[in-house]
């Protein structure tokens, strides 16, 4: 702890954080790279322990950047430390930001760096899959399209033998693709949306021409594996005793409201739901920097055009500023690298900013193009019952939300959570807010606000820490003068 | 609001505006409730919902105390169930001999006030709670300390309240009060005027503020405390576990951070670790200090505890009265006005007691306790500056 502040402490090794690392790194500012992964990539990059890069999206973007990683952490200028998790960022020490660093998981690492600090920070740290529950979805088999797709990627394990993927977006063909590319069967995508509209649009994919390139390849995969790709539609039921055996599908309107008569059921032992994804605010939030309801719906960053986010010191790259794949949060981490390293003094790349903005600019209309195209349906709560659970960890029915709501008078999440413990548990909300949001605020007709979503989303702990690793903090740095009740 | 307001107006949908209400109704008194927020959106749903008789002295707070014991037993027994009520009772410990010494001679008085404390010797500890660290030199059993699941209980009296007849309005600002001369007509929000026959002050750490719209001092100030949520876990603490130090933090009035080690476990398998108290105003920041410090002096009491992870952290501000004594009934400086508050980290305990004794009043009955202790105009005279 005796070394000095680091320049620049980037958070999560992703497509974002490890292109701010590396830009911030050449720019010649002294780095930390913290991530709670063993090798860097983050979850777009996920893979083994010396995997080759098969079945990964521009694999060669990763390769370079990994490679200019290593030769920053061979010299001083970066330092990566895997398998650490920042569990608050302390403004109160001799540093702007003190990371205050825990394993990743228990046992994790032999070699805990318990605390980082540094004159700035960049929060690059990405998303994870956003749910909605329907009935059955706790059974064994029901997999978030993230989750099955990390599997896949990190040790090659297929979750099923016949499989159904579902939800919205075009995160669904990949996953199938995976999944049938890998042996098993998938019975079916099933789209809430309509095909591909985001491929028609023309501010979408014309902006973006790699993307429609990778949407054709996967629609001529699909076709390959006789996959059926049913639009309009969506799992609405999981069926099953001890496990998954069969979903309901049923034809659903633009609002995402049942179209009676038009049931089928398929069997399968695993259902993929991909409804999004949710990015990790809890540092974001913590530190008191401004937040807004990005283009899908979730709680995203407030950053400007060179990702400062709205406290000074700090900036924004990636999934936490709005969903929209790993090109557009490679060119964001870059641009926030850059910044990073022109707000303390080095020269402006003014050219290179430019570029990198204007690339960012087209890949976020890209990005609202395909969430326009692919909301989640305002009226999926309908398909929920009484029973359906809908926090998993503290068990807390639907019929448990509503009765707080019109009985105890709960109108908003943080009072409903406090009344009928929806993520309370361990996950504390990461699964069931936006579901909690999404059905406190139909109840009262009106839509989710970002002040909904921000209720749920403050977690002063971003990752648990044992008691022994909060005991062990250092003692504040100018101890006030009085009296210590706990020495008697 | 056409015609005749309400017999009283409530302001603050907290614990102590909740039960303030349901009394009230109960006693036939028209109530509207009024909330800047949502229910139990400041102080109530921030604490652990205490109802403890073991960590007060002799007087008018320990009077209170029992009498609250009693209503939540007796008066709202037949609801007990609703909000989670557990008797869970209450064992303080105590590190040296110097405390164990003290703990004796308050337990002593505490018995001739009629409270049930028992004497624990240092080997019967294990008893109690086996977890216990090694060492100890002695403690004290209160089977009379009890739990409730405060915003449930905050709730549900608002809907016994309703059911009753009672109007509970949230998202309303109160943002002057009517007055016919010096007397308080009742109250000027962001909706409209609501003139009422009584309007009661139950703002919690912001009593101050509404005392202020009527010209009067009231000197409630906020103290921040801290509390830590594990993961949930397999039964490690039986009781609501203190430290006797924890009686002496309660009674100080320095603003410097203090903490004293309060364990406990809740229905759903979770530890909350108390306590801390500072004066910072309404500053909502985390404190690292403040959790370094709970979670030291919890794993001092349970050394099982150290590998536990903490999956929550959150805070609350207590109403604190210079005196630590609440500030209960009418304001003759400002007539028509009343102030229920000041109840610091206690107020879930003891609303139950307040909320019948300002009904009591309200309808001119005699209060089951005399009010002169809690008199809103007792600062007046020349009190030290907080």
């Amino acid at each position: 702890m005796n070394e000095r502040p680091f320049d620049l402490a980037v958070v999560g090794a992703g497509p974002a954080g490890l292109a701010a690392a590396v830009a911030a790194g050449e720019s010649g500012l002294r780095v930390a790279l913290v991530d709670a992964g063993p090798r860097p990539g983050g979850q777009f990059w996920r893979h083994a322990e010396g995997a080759d890069g098969a079945g990964h999206h521009d694999w060669e973007t990763f390769a370079s950047l990994r490679s200019r990683l290593r030769r920053l952490t061979a010299g001083t200028r970066v330092r990566h430390l895997p398998l650490h998790q920042v569990w608050a960022v302390d403004r109160a020490g001799d540093a702007p930001f003190t990371l205050r660093l825990t394993p990743a998981f228990d046992g994790a690492t032999d070699e805990v760096t318990p605390a980082v600090r540094a004159r700035a920070i960049a929060l690059c740290t990405g998303g994870y899959d956003r749910q909605l529950p329907v009935p059955g979805w706790t059974l064994p088999g029901v997999m978030a399209a993230g989750g099955v797709q990390a599997l896949l990627k990190g040790s090659g394990t297929v979750a099923g033998r016949r499989a159904v993927v579902a939800g919205t977006g075009p995160f669904l063909l990949p996953v199938a693709t995976g999944l049938a590319a890998a042996g098993a069967e998938v019975a079916a995508v099933v789209e809430a949306a309509r095909p591909a509209d985001w491929l028609r649009r023309p501010l979408g994919a014309a902006a973006v021409p790699g993307k429609a390139v990778e949407g054709a390849g996967y629609a001529a995969a699909l076709l390959r594996h006789r996959v059926p790709y049913l639009t309009r539609s969506a799992v609405t039921r999981v069926h099953g005793g001890d496990e998954v055996t069969a979903v309901t599908v049923e034809r659903v309107d633009g609002s995402g409201r049942v179209v009676p008569g038009r049931t089928r059921r398929l069997a399968v032992d695993l259902v993929a739901f991909g409804w999004g994804f949710t990015p990790s605010l809890e540092l974001v939030v913590a530190l008191g920097a401004g937040t807004e309801r990005g283009a899908d719906g979730s709680l995203v960053a407030t950053v400007d055009r060179a990702r400062r986010a709205t406290v000074p010191g700090v900036y924004v790259a990636g999934e936490a500023t709005g969903v929209g794949g790993a090109a557009k949060a490679v060119a964001e981490g870059e641009l926030a690298g850059l910044t990073a390293a022109v707000d303390a003094g080095r020269p402006a790349p003014t050219k290179r900013g430019r570029r990198l903005a204007a690339r960012i600019a087209r890949a976020e209309r890209f990005a609202e193009a395909m969430h326009a195209a692919h909301p989640v349906p305002e009226r999926w709560t309908e398909w929920l019952t009484e029973a359906t659970v809908l926090c998993r960890c503290e068990e807390v029915t639907v019929g448990a939300v509503e009765r707080a709501r019109e009985d105890l008078g709960a109108g908003d999440p943080r009072t409903a959570k406090l009344l009928a413990r929806p993520g309370m548990g361990w996950c504390q909300g990461r699964v069931c807010g936006f579901a909690t949001a999404a059905l406190l605020a139909a109840g009262a007709g009106r839509a989710v606000t970002a002040e909904d979503l921000r209720a749920l989303g403050k977690r002063p702990l971003a990752a648990p820490v044992t008691l022994g690793e909060l005991a062990a903090l250092p003692e504040p740095p100018d101890p006030p003068d009085f009296p210590d009740p706990d020495t008697a | 609001m056409s015609g005749r307001g309400p017999d009283v107006v409530v302001i603050g949908a907290g614990i102590i505006g909740a039960a303030g209400a349901w009394f009230a109704t109960r006693a036939g008194l028209r109530v509207t409730v009024l909330d800047r927020g949502p229910l139990a959106g400041g102080t109530s749903g921030r604490g652990e919902g205490n109802l403890l008789v073991s960590d007060k002295e002799p007087g008018p707070e320990l009077d209170l105390a029992l009498l609250s014991r009693r209503v939540w037993r007796e008066d709202l027994g037949e609801h007990a169930g609703l909000w989670e009520f557990d008797e869970k009772g209450g064992l303080v410990v105590a590190a040296t001999d110097a405390s164990a010494a003290g703990l004796a001679e308050l337990t002593r008085r505490q018995r001739a006030a009629g409270v049930d404390a028992v004497d624990v010797g240092a080997d019967e500890l294990p008893a109690y709670e086996p977890q216990l660290a090694p060492g100890l030199r002695g403690g004290a059993f209160y089977p009379g300390d009890a739990q409730v699941q405060p915003m449930l209980a905050v709730a549900h009296l608002l809907r016994l309240a309703r059911d009753g007849g009672a109007e509970v309005r949230t998202g309303v600002e109160v943002t002057g009060l009517l007055r016919d001369g010096d007397r308080v007509t009742g109250v000027r929000t962001d909706r409209g005027d609501i003139p009422a026959g009584n309007v009661v002050n139950a703002a919690g750490p912001w009593a101050g503020s509404v005392a202020e719209l009527a010209g009067v001092r009231l000197p409630v100030l906020p103290r921040r405390g801290f509390v830590l949520v594990t993961e949930p876990l397999p039964p490690t603490v039986r009781h609501k576990v203190y430290a006797a130090e924890y009686v002496g933090d309660v009674a100080s009035a320095d603003a410097a951070l203090q903490t004293s080690p309060v364990v406990e476990s809740t229905e759903s398998g979770t530890v909350l670790i108390g306590s801390s108290r500072e004066r910072v105003g309404f500053d909502g920041s985390l404190s690292l200090p403040a959790l370094k410090r709970l979670a030291a002096n919890a794993v001092a009491l349970f050394p099982a505890l150290a590998g536990v992870r903490a999956l929550r952290a959150y805070h609350g501000f207590r109403p604190y009265c210079p005196d630590h004594l609440p500030v209960i009934g009418p304001d003759p400086r400002a007539p028509g006005l009343w102030h229920a508050g000041g109840h610091e980290g206690a107020g879930i305990g003891l609303a139950a007691g307040t909320g019948l004794l300002l009904a009591q009043a309200l309808t001119g009955a005699t209060p089951a306790l005399g009010l002169a202790p809690f008199a809103p105009e007792r600062f007046d005279e020349g009190d030290p500056a907080p």
